[in-house]
């Protein structure tokens, strides 16, 4: 008895798994048995990759969670919401620059304060999120095309100030090394032990970037199931309708893109940790125009299609150099050849934004759900 | 006083005029198919390199050189518009800008590879020259500028405005399915804007091209600044885009002239910024430009 009362409480049957009998349980994000065990076998995998793969696949793992991170965010802001931004790599820029400022070092060209990650890692996404708050006024009076050329503002505005503010940024052309890695007290690119193996370098990091991953990604999930998430979508699909049902679209709009922000701000910071160093000029339209192809191939309006998302655009490049020696007419070094590998990858990254827009607007969740419904009913069509 | 009007007041004009091209090129395209071109800055680019390419190898004049950079454009963009763009008739706007995201990186690395690490140089007749315009020295290529951007955009506007085509792209513009009743090939039409507008663009680079020294690919980035220009001009006015254009150029010029002098607490190469934060001011004052119709949604 007690425990069919427990079952009803959480709004399950035994031995019906595809049985709810709770609104809760209908809405869990892992409302399915395969889906819980499949997440937990990734996640089990994802842990393990470090002690594995060469240092360069693991920094390139690590860029996944990051880009992750990023086009989450804008995912919220532009996919959830409907506001498109071109500002991200502004906001990721100033995460990075918070981060490099409380957790770096001091050296006679830039101010740092060698703080704990603890401090600088949430400060870095708090700054971009009160800047985004204080651009938002404005960005919620104007909407569609404008606003992607307002944001497209922002980020000319914003590389301007980072290449002038050299105390903090270094200047153009320069950079300045990232925050420090020590989180807690505790070197993250020190040698650790588990179970007697010794963890390659950058596994601490790797962990800690995973983890931040996470928290982000289901508090992202979290909040777009919730009832914001729903003004959210409301205000994307019509705003004046939202308004007249009571959702208010400054607020909403506003808390849309200060949430952006500070995952863009988070994003920026431990990217600058992964590539090492980043000058002013790197924030700009093309790092924002990537995150866009983040969320349009990966799938608007969810985040793990974002997740994918990332995945793909990350991972891509180096498919495609590891596949150039196989292809004649690319080549591998500069000069030679008809097109080279970057050339390559470029033009992929343009043309697979079409591709997918044209063809499969849903992107590569959109992609998954056809497949998954396909082998539901095999082998009938449909 | 000469300071003010020959690198302040003229080569603002100069740069302005080329900013009001490739401005009504963004709002021909926005007023047939209400999408924002975000292709224009390759399609300025790539008209640069033809127009090079025409003069130096295939040795045309200047003139003849121009134009038919503007008819290969033309084609160029047609082709875009019907492999990329036509498929998205009837979805969301945003969807269609971001194709044109698409086709701006996949057209910008074709140019990169055109270009390649060289410079390249349009020879064109004025060079370095200076004139004497009513008792101040300024440099022909400005005036060139002015009077070739103005007299293409006065074209484009009799077209439009005359002729029985220009006609039946205002009535697209208008209402698509009202004009597709009238007998107005509205396809068409969508094509015809973006050749226009290629035309115009390359026009445009094959102007701003001819910086001393020869232009490389990343010039193409220059075009971006007629997004502000569009916005502050309104996204679908002619008139706006043209005064806009000339607007910011002006500032422009006068930002890089008196900047260093006046302000320098604002850094090094202020001038680039300054379009985008006239474009703020403008759009905390009026979310619609100056000349833009204010959107009317009925519910």
């Amino acid at each position: 008895m007690i425990g069919t009362a427990l079952q009803q409480r959480r709004g399950r049957v035994a031995g019906r798994p595809a049985l709810y009998t709770s609104y809760a349980a209908d809405q869990a994000i892992l409302n399915t048995p395969t889906k819980r065990w499949w997440t937990v076998a990734l996640a089990v995998v994802v842990l393990a990759l470090p002690l594995f793969l060469s240092r360069d696949l693991t920094s390139l793992m690590m860029t996944v969670f990051i880009y992750a991170i990023a086009g989450i965010g804008l995912n919220l802001v532009t996919g959830y919401a409907g506001q498109v931004s071109l500002g991200h790599a502004f906001f990721m820029g100033l995460g990075a620059y918070t981060a490099a400022v409380l957790g770096g070092r001091e050296t006679s060209q830039v101010i740092g304060f060698e703080l704990d990650m603890a401090i600088w890692l949430p400060m870095a996404g708090v700054v971009p999120a009160l800047v985004g708050l204080a651009v938002a006024p404005l960005a919620a009076r104007v909407r569609g095309l404008y606003l992607a050329i307002l944001t497209l503002g922002l980020v000319f505005i914003g590389e301007h100030i980072f290449k002038e503010a050299r105390p903090i940024t270094g200047g153009a052309g320069v950079g300045r090394a990232p925050a420090e890695l020590v989180l807690f007290g505790m070197d993250l690119r020190g040698k650790y032990h588990l179970f007697g193996y010794i963890l390659p370098r950058d596994a601490m990091f790797y962990f800690v970037c995973f983890a931040v991953f996470v928290i982000l990604a289901v508090a992202a999930r979290n909040l777009a199931r919730s009832k914001l998430g729903r003004a959210f979508a409301a205000v994307r699909d019509r705003d004046i309708a939202a308004a007249v049902m009571g959702v208010s679209l400054q607020r909403t709009k506003t808390l849309a893109f200060t949430v952006s922000s500070f995952y863009a701000g988070i994003a920026g910071a431990l990217l600058v940790v992964v590539i090492g160093q980043m000058t002013p000029g790197n924030w700009n339209l093309f790092l924002s125009i990537e995150f866009l192809a983040v969320i349009l191939i990966g799938g608007i309006a969810t985040i793990s299609g974002s997740i994918m998302g990332a995945a793909f655009v990350v991972l891509m490049p180096r498919f495609v150099s590891e596949l150039a020696g196989a292809v004649p007419f690319i080549s591998t070094a500069p000069g030679s050849g008809f097109l080279t590998v970057f050339h390559v990858q470029t033009m992929l990254f343009g043309a697979l934004i079409v591709l997918f827009l044209v063809l499969e607007p849903r992107g590569l969740y959109g992609l998954w759900i056809r497949v998954r419904n396909y082998w539901k009913a095999w082998p009938f069509s449909y | 006083m000469e300071v003010l009007i020959s690198s302040g007041l003229i080569r603002g004009l100069g740069i302005g005029s080329t900013y009001a091209l490739l401005a009504v090129g963004f709002v021909i395209i926005y007023r047939a198919t209400s999408v924002v071109n975000f292709a224009q800055p390759a399609l300025m680019i790539l008209g640069a390199y033809f127009t090079s390419v025409f003069i130096s190898t295939a040795g045309m004049p200047f003139v003849v050189a121009v134009v038919a950079a503007m008819l290969v454009m033309a084609v160029i963009g047609m082709a875009t518009e019907r492999v990329a763009l036509r498929p998205m008739v009837g979805r969301p706007p945003f969807a269609a800008a971001m194709v044109t995201v698409g086709v701006f990186i996949t057209l910008y690395v074709v140019a990169h590879r055109l270009i390649g690490s060289r410079v390249r140089a349009i020879r064109d007749p004025w060079g370095l020259e200076q004139t004497d315009l009513l008792g101040v020295t300024v440099s022909q290529i400005d005036l060139a500028k002015i009077v070739v951007s103005l007299a293409a955009i006065a074209v484009v506007g009799l077209f439009l405005a005359r002729s029985r085509l220009g006609l039946a792209m205002r009535a697209t513009s208008l209402d698509q399915e009202v004009a597709l009743a009238q007998g107005v090939n509205v396809g068409r039409m969508f094509g015809l804007a973006w050749a226009i507008s290629a035309a115009l663009a390359a026009l445009a680079g094959a102007l701003i091209g001819t910086v001393a020294g020869g232009f490389e690919a990343s010039l193409a980035l220059v075009a971006l600044k007629a997004l502000p220009v569009i916005i502050i001009g309104g996204l679908d006015s002619i008139k706006g885009a043209v005064i806009a254009g000339l607007f910011v150029g002006i500032a422009e010029a006068l930002t890089r002239t008196y900047q260093p002098r006046y302000a320098d607490w604002l850094g090094a190469n202020f001038d680039v910024a300054v379009p985008y934060v006239i474009m703020i001011i403008v759009l905390m004052v009026r979310p619609y430009g100056l000349f833009g119709t204010r959107e009317v949604e009925r519910v």
